[in-house]
């Protein structure tokens, strides 16, 4: 390649229709103008902090750490931020860019609403106008965050093609972002598609990683053994692991929705069943089949089911300093509930796929062992969905 | 040098987009061939991707019935081989880069050569990443297409002088699809092209009008036509080609 511009490894690059180049373009420079501005650093911290409620907590949790009877766990509550994910670390970051640039509307996708509803709360906050575009099918499984976004000023455009899930919402707005740049901003939600958006998304997420650090320094005093995420596209699982990339004595474990399996058709594992492919603007391993066309993939977590990963991801994955494991709708439905009961603390049914696999490795090692899970968001739009997965009707409303 | 350069010989060119496989590949060759009756000067073979992004509400359609009825990149390299006996026009694949990248560069583009093929036009792959496939299409002497978008600005010299075959010039902002009203400054755009190669250039995207046809044709060497050839087949299926020929001789006049 002579152009190695947005690359990890073999990963990223801008495979976007000439439409948008100038576009993306224009990202990256006011990007590289604004990350290093203290005034517009000061300005995000000061959201963050005050609005977003950062940082959050790192949460030792006891009674698990007991329970499973091995590493010591500590959870980093996303789930506390205002908005219920960590969504919104990387949307008030582009939210502040796009206003600086002149952007008076910002567009995103969204698969669980998390991204969605983030999107929305930083419009509203900063008097912009806000579109998100959603599966439909996702705008039946999430129906609580679709009636937020509305609450919030942002009309919601459900989207019927393909299989009306995130991959469609994404295909759909970069349609939209091509019919109309000049005043408006793509508010992409994980690191991924176009250089330089898994660079931004990355940085504005890593302020998870940065964070753990300081704060299990000041607990432990050292490092943790691992830090595990769950990964759709990887946004949060990026943001966790950034800053310990370095530091090679932590492992670094992404989890990925394998929905009903990683030997069935219905499965969304991109790392353990996808393959190398370029689509949505990055080069990366996509779940498709012989011929390239993009596979319908499956999970019970709307904000996992894509069938792709992050660039930078990949690299890792090809490096071998991140490991990708395959977690499915019933491992991440136990640890739901598990979560919930032993240490009351309702995750989203996205993180619960990252616990899921800490209750398999934390009882394999020592109790001198850390590991650090971080709870992306919170449950309780997962509640209607896990009860009809479990057959309970207590929600009779919802179908 | 690839054939394209003999659609552009007999005047302004017709260049008509036909997705392979929509509803199924028999109908597709009578519709090219009825195209080409029409007086089409090339043909833009649409090969179906899951989730064209580039494409708006109609192509979409095309491609998703197309793969529906179980079109593969190999059913459609048989079926060039088999189109190239009746059909002698330049003709290009328009597809997106994964499609390509995941059949394997070398054997996909190897094996356009092969069967006839002389183009690639892939929306999805912009001047700064062409060099994914353009060493092995200049291999197998195959033009891969640039194209032109009325965001391009201060990109459009870069972009012509490298151009090989022909240049895409896209009309307007957003996906393919009719338009009512084309604003864009082509004119301004076709004189930067001008300015810094000789490779012809095509106006495409809204266009499907006789009196568009005229109107955009007089500002560059040809029009591309989509959209409205695949709402024929959409509306018509297999009793389509007819009505194909008969808009692409109505278009072909026109310019």
């Amino acid at each position: 390649m002579t152009n190695a511009k947005g690359r990890f490894g073999i990963h990223g690059g801008q495979y976007i229709p000439e439409t948008l180049m100038n576009a993306v373009i224009q990202l990256e420079e006011a990007y590289n103008h604004y990350k290093d501005d203290p005034e517009f650093n000061r300005e995000l911290t000061n959201l963050l902090n005050e609005y977003a409620g950062r940082p959050s907590r790192l949460y030792y949790a006891e009674k698990m750490t007991k329970d499973l009877g091995g590493a010591k766990i500590y959870l980093k509550r996303e789930d506390l931020n205002h908005t219920g994910s960590h969504k919104i670390n990387n949307v008030l970051g582009q939210a502040l860019l796009a206003k600086k640039m002149g952007k008076t509307r910002l567009i995103a996708e969204t698969g669980a609403g998390q991204h969605g509803v983030a999107t929305a709360t930083a419009a509203a906050l900063m008097g912009m106008e806000c579109v998100v575009y959603m599966g439909e099918e996702d705008t039946k499984r999430q129906a609580l965050n679709v009636y937020k976004m509305k609450l919030l000023g942002a009309t919601v455009i459900p989207v019927t093609t393909g299989t009306a899930t995130l991959k469609d919402a994404v295909s759909e707005a970069m349609r939209e972002w091509t019919s109309r740049i000049d005043d408006t901003h793509y508010c992409l939600g994980s690191v991924m598609g176009p250089h330089p958006f898994p660079t931004i998304v990355r940085d504005f997420q890593s302020v998870i990683s940065k964070e753990i650090k300081e704060q299990l320094m000041e607990k432990e005093g050292r490092l943790p053994d691992a830090v595990i995420a769950c990964v759709g596209g990887g946004s949060n699982a990026m943001g966790s692991f950034y800053n310990f990339i370095e530091d090679k004595s932590v492992k670094l474990i992404g989890c990925e929705a394998a929905g009903r399996g990683i030997d069935t058709f219905e499965t969304a594992a991109t790392i353990n069943t996808g393959r190398l492919g370029i689509f949505h603007g990055m080069k990366s391993y996509f779940c498709q089949d012989k011929y390239g066309q993009i596979a319908p993939v499956y999970s019970i977590s709307a904000g996992l089911d894509y069938p792709g990963i992050g660039p930078e991801h990949a690299y890792l994955h090809d490096s071998g300093r991140a490991e990708y494991v395959a977690i499915t709708d019933e491992e991440a439905v136990n640890a739901f509930e598990y979560l919930s009961r032993i240490e009351g603390i309702i995750p989203a049914i996205e993180s619960s796929h990252a616990v899921a696999y800490a209750m398999k490795l934390a009882p394999t090692l020592d109790k001198d062992k850390i590991i650090v899970i971080t709870i992306s968001g919170r449950g309780d739009k997962d509640c209607a969905a896990i009860a009809r997965y479990r057959g309970d009707k207590t929600i009779s409303d919802d179908e | 040098m690839s054939n394209i350069k003999k659609a552009f010989e007999n005047g302004k060119a017709f260049i008509a987009f036909i997705t392979c496989g929509d509803p199924d590949l028999e109908t597709t060759k009578e519709a090219v061939i009825a195209a080409v009756n029409g007086g089409a000067d090339l043909i833009e073979l649409g090969i179906p991707f899951s989730d064209p992004t580039a494409e708006g509400p109609v192509i979409q359609g095309a491609n998703l019935r197309a793969l529906k009825g179980g079109v593969t990149t190999d059913k459609i390299f048989d079926f060039v081989v088999d189109l190239r006996k009746e059909v002698t026009v330049p003709m290009v694949f328009m597809t997106y880069a994964n499609v390509i990248y995941s059949y394997g560069a070398e054997a996909f583009i190897g094996k356009c050569r092969e069967i006839g093929i002389d183009g690639l036009i892939l929306p999805d792959l912009p001047f700064e990443e062409k060099d994914e496939f353009n060493d092995i299409c200049v291999k197998n002497n195959l033009d891969l297409v640039s194209l032109i978008a009325p965001t391009s600005e201060n990109r459009i010299s870069m972009i012509a002088k490298e151009a090989k075959g022909f240049i895409y010039v896209v009309s307007s902002l957003g996906v393919t699809g009719t338009r009512s009203n084309i604003t864009t400054d082509l004119d301004s755009i076709v004189k930067v092209i001008r300015e810094n190669t000789n490779v012809p250039c095509a106006i495409g995207f809204g266009i499907s009008t006789p009196e568009q046809a005229t109107k955009f044709s007089s500002k560059a060497d040809g029009v591309i036509v989509g959209s409205a050839i695949i709402k024929l087949l959409e509306k018509y299926g297999k009793e389509a080609p007819k009505y194909i020929e008969e808009y692409v001789h109505g278009m072909k006049a026109a310019i």
